[in-house]
């Protein structure tokens, strides 16, 4: 409590600090567009790849920076969080992979569809859920974001299908829901994210094969991250090139650390499936800092220069920042004034989610089936009973 | 990996339990007869964070198998899978990071010993990794595939039912994967919720052709394991995960084998027969010995040990005796084992019965999972006292579902239900 206090506080005094400084620039001296040359692709069963020179505008390079800021102080938050029994079971973070969530995020629309699997927190932040309802959906609490009873692994909003805890069981379903845009003919697309590991689950293929037999706008996305829980991916597939495992699918090998690289990609993607092509698959490349879930310290199985190495020489939040600062997009205080929002506006998250109190047990049993009349659900003994509605 | 394995064994050292029951006479509703230890404030942190709705209760040692070794239940296994890799140049062991030792550490140091041809990881493919192991067995090989958790298990389900089963059957003996055994942790942790808490057991037990095996204790597992490896069947071995660590016994070094379908008597008795299997046992163990002080009633305990299929002489000679049954398992009540058991000993005991059978299941009936939404509540109902550090007052102590459910503890609430079934006698 009195950290926090003293944080809101000394977060404040920066701020105060950081205004004044910015204040001394006017917003006119920055360049309001540049133009980046990025990584190319790697495509497989494609005539083009798509492009490498870039635009970004200030206004959308601020915005990716407070995203992927945010998404990485909330992990770090949950982190420490987790470590003072505050969040409990499972919890899997994402820092290291934010450039996937927020590129691909703006190379589609909030209307299309995505879907993916454990490692949830960022997207679910990028499809609109707010940091407060995260946290407090990692502490189990009434204002979770499913209404704390879904934990770490199981976060929902508006076209945002979760959140799955069985590995490679969302991709089927992902295929299910572009199969709904097709049919709706409403020009929306459908993103399936799974795992390097997931990769190898037999389901993957059978959607893989309904997408393309039914021509369906499904952009399958796998996140390599070099890892699996502890196995590294040359010991798990016999081809690491996860972009032509869809074989009659076309494919695409992207720079995942890479926020342009990702978002052009992904608006190339969308692209093909709106233009009934049928579905595409993307590999990302990227890199998860943490361990694989907060029981692992992520050591044991490679090295932890490994670690630093990818830290120092492409974490997604540097290379954007060095990208605005070296073309003069925004400066260092500015920059900073985000990072001190973010800061503060986690630390109000934490606050709410350690405060606000736990589902009542009148809703324990709730939503186990649809039922128009309450049915009762025996308790932990025989005489005790429990009402479920939904 | 083994960081896995030591935040699911957490907590699960199991010395403490709970420690106050309260002196109501009366069962209305279980509500006064929970009392939560008045000292819980005053335990000190490491011992409330490992307080767990059992007390594990190690067997006599046993020299009938020569030198025996301290061992937990992670380690009797490895020490089952080191015998058989030792004596069966035929065996191999695969799975999803087996090869560094599995997320339980039950692997630990084979690989470096017996090569990584004999030991190895699978990619992330339970359908794959059973029906591979189905190949591997009818070709010779004794096949010993682990799945991650029980919980996900079901991507193999097709594998086991449909060709592990009915491969002997459909083939007229000329084929069959006896060689093959399925390892799974299985069961409660406290924590584990939706995906890594699941008791699967009474799938399996409705499918002829396959052995389901559930052990209790350290010495138990390694005997019934190596008895599943031996056994010219399929088999699906569930260790209970949270006896990893907190089950530790003296354990026979050689190899040994404890006979499947074969119920163990872990406490005769005359008054009722308290059937269970894995962690269970404890908790009956315990009911049977609060039933004796407070009740005078006399219990006689019983481990099944092997699901399917399942020892009914031994039950049903058991219930002729006392006239009364209470079974007790963690999975959901409906289309539980329980109910299997429950029905048979009618059909066999009814003229000896003096009570009907109760089953009773540690969450709930509906769905397990329910409770297990929330790592929290999942929990609270299974721990008297689990880590709520930061908050526990509030959590533990004036959390909604303790003051609505103070006899939401699995020791009580069973003793409870056997005070019913055994009510004309005290
Ligand atoms: C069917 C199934 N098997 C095993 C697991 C356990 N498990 C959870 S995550 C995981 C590794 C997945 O790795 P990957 O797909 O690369 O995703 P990442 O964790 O790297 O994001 C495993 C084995 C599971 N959840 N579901
Ligand atoms: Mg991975």
């Amino acid at each position: 409590m009195l950290t926090n206090i003293s944080n809101v506080l000394r977060a404040t005094a920066q701020r105060n600090g950081a205004v004044a400084l910015v204040s001394a620039r006017t917003y006119a001296d920055f360049t309001t567009e540049a133009s980046f040359e990025i990584k190319k692709c790697d495509i497989h069963k494609l005539e083009e790849a798509p492009a490498t020179q870039v635009v970004m505008t200030r206004d959308e390079g601020l915005q990716y920076y407070r995203v992927m800021q945010t998404i990485r102080r909330m992990e770090l938050k949950a982190d420490q969080l987790y470590k003072q029994k505050i969040i409990r079971g499972f919890c899997h973070l994402y820092d290291g992979q934010e450039a996937c969530a927020v590129g691909i995020e703006a190379g589609i629309n909030l209307t299309d569809h995505l879907i993916t699997a454990y490692r949830a927190h960022g997207y679910t932040y990028t499809r609109g859920g707010t940091v407060k309802q995260i946290m407090a959906e990692l502490t189990g609490r009434r204002g979770g974001i499913a209404k704390g009873k879904g934990g770490s692994m199981h976060m929902y909003t508006k076209n945002f299908y979760g959140g799955n805890g069985i590995v490679g069981a969302q991709v089927p379903l992902g295929a299910g829901v572009a199969l709904a845009c097709k049919y709706l003919e409403n020009n929306q697309v459908s993103v399936s994210l799974y795992g390097d590991g997931a990769a190898n689950q037999g389901q993957i293929f059978e959607a893989y094969n309904m997408a393309a037999l039914w021509k369906l706008p499904a952009i399958f996305i796998c996140e390599n991250n070099r890892y699996g829980m502890g196995t590294s991916v040359e010991r798990s597939a016999a081809s690491t090139d996860y972009y032509k495992r869809g074989d009659y699918i076309s494919g695409l090998r992207v720079d995942g650390m890479d926020v342009l690289c990702v978002r052009e990609a992904t608006k190339f993607a969308a692209d093909h499936c709106r233009a009934g092509k049928g579905p595409i698959l993307m590999e990302l490349q990227t890199y998860r800092y943490h361990g694989h879930s907060m029981s692992d310290p992520g050591v044991s199985y490679r090295t932890r220069e490994e670690i630093q190495e990818v830290r120092g020489k492409s974490d997604p939040i540097s290379l954007l920042k060095d990208r605005m600062l070296s073309n003069n997009m925004a400066s260092i205080e500015e920059l900073k004034e985000i990072d001190v929002s973010v800061r503060k506006e986690i630390e109000d998250a934490a606050q709410f989610a350690t405060t606000d109190p736990e589902p009542p047990l009148e809703e324990l049993c709730n939503h186990i089936f649809y039922n128009d009349s309450p049915m009762e659900v025996r308790g932990t003994n025989p005489w005790t009973k429990l009402k479920s509605v939904s | 990996m083994a960081a896995a394995a030591r935040f699911f064994i957490r907590g699960a050292n199991s010395k403490l339990s709970i420690t106050a029951i309260g002196t109501g006479s009366q069962c209305s509703f279980g509500a006064t007869l929970v009392k939560l230890s008045p000292s819980s404030n005053s335990r000190t942190k490491s011992q409330r964070r490992h307080a767990a709705h059992f007390t594990f209760q190690p067997d006599p040692e046993q020299t009938q198998y020569g030198p025996t070794q301290k061992m937990n239940l992670f380690q009797s296994v490895t020490s089952a899978l080191d015998n058989t890799l030792a004596n069966d140049p035929t065996a191999v062991i695969f799975g999803e990071d087996v090869a560094f030792g599995g997320v339980f550490r039950c692997t630990v140091g084979l690989r470096d010993k017996y090569g990584k041809d004999r030991v190895f990881n699978t990619p992330l493919c339970e359908q794959g990794i059973v029906g591979f192991g189905i190949g591997a067995a009818v070709a010779g090989a004794t096949a010993i595939a682990e799945i991650q958790f029980a919980d996900y298990i079901y991507p193999a389900f097709d594998q086991i039912v449909n060709e592990a089963a009915k491969y002997r059957y459909r083939s007229g003996n000329l084929f069959d994967c006896g060689n093959l055994t399925i390892r799974a942790p299985w069961g409660c942790v406290g924590h584990g919720s939706l995906y890594h808490s699941q008791s699967p057991e009474a799938f399996f037990a409705h499918c002829p052709g396959i052995k389901v095996v559930i052990p209790r204790s350290p010495v138990q597992a390694k005997g019934l394991l190596l008895s599943c490896i031996a056994d010219q069947n399929p088999c699906i071995f569930f260790e209970p995960k949270i006896l990893y660590r907190a089950a530790v016994e003296q354990v026979p070094v050689e190899s040994y084998t404890i006979p499947l379908s074969q119920a163990d008597i872990v406490q005769e008795g005359s008054d009722v027969t308290l059937v269970a299997w894995g962690t269970q046992i404890h908790v009956m163990r315990e009911v049977a010995n609060m039933a004796q002080e407070k009740l005078g009633v006399s219990c006689e305990v019983i481990d099944l040990q092997t699901i399917l299929p399942w020892d009914v002489e031994t039950v049903c000679k058991s219930v002729v005796k006392t006239g009364r049954l209470l079974i007790s398992h963690e999975a959901p009540i409906t289309g539980g084992f329980a109910a299997e058991i429950s029905s048979s000993v009618q059909e066999e005991c009814f003229l000896n019965l003096e009570a009907p059978i109760k089953d009773d299941q540690l969450l709930n009936p509906v769905s397990q999972l329910l409770v297990s939404l929330n790592p929290r509540l999942s929990t609270f109902l299974l721990r008297s006292s689990y880590q709520w550090r930061s908050a526990r007052k509030r959590h533990f102590v004036d959390h909604p579902i303790r003051k609505q459910h103070p006899d939401g503890l699995h020791v009580p609430s069973v003793f409870c239900i056997l005070k019913t079934v055994t009510s004309p006698l005290h």
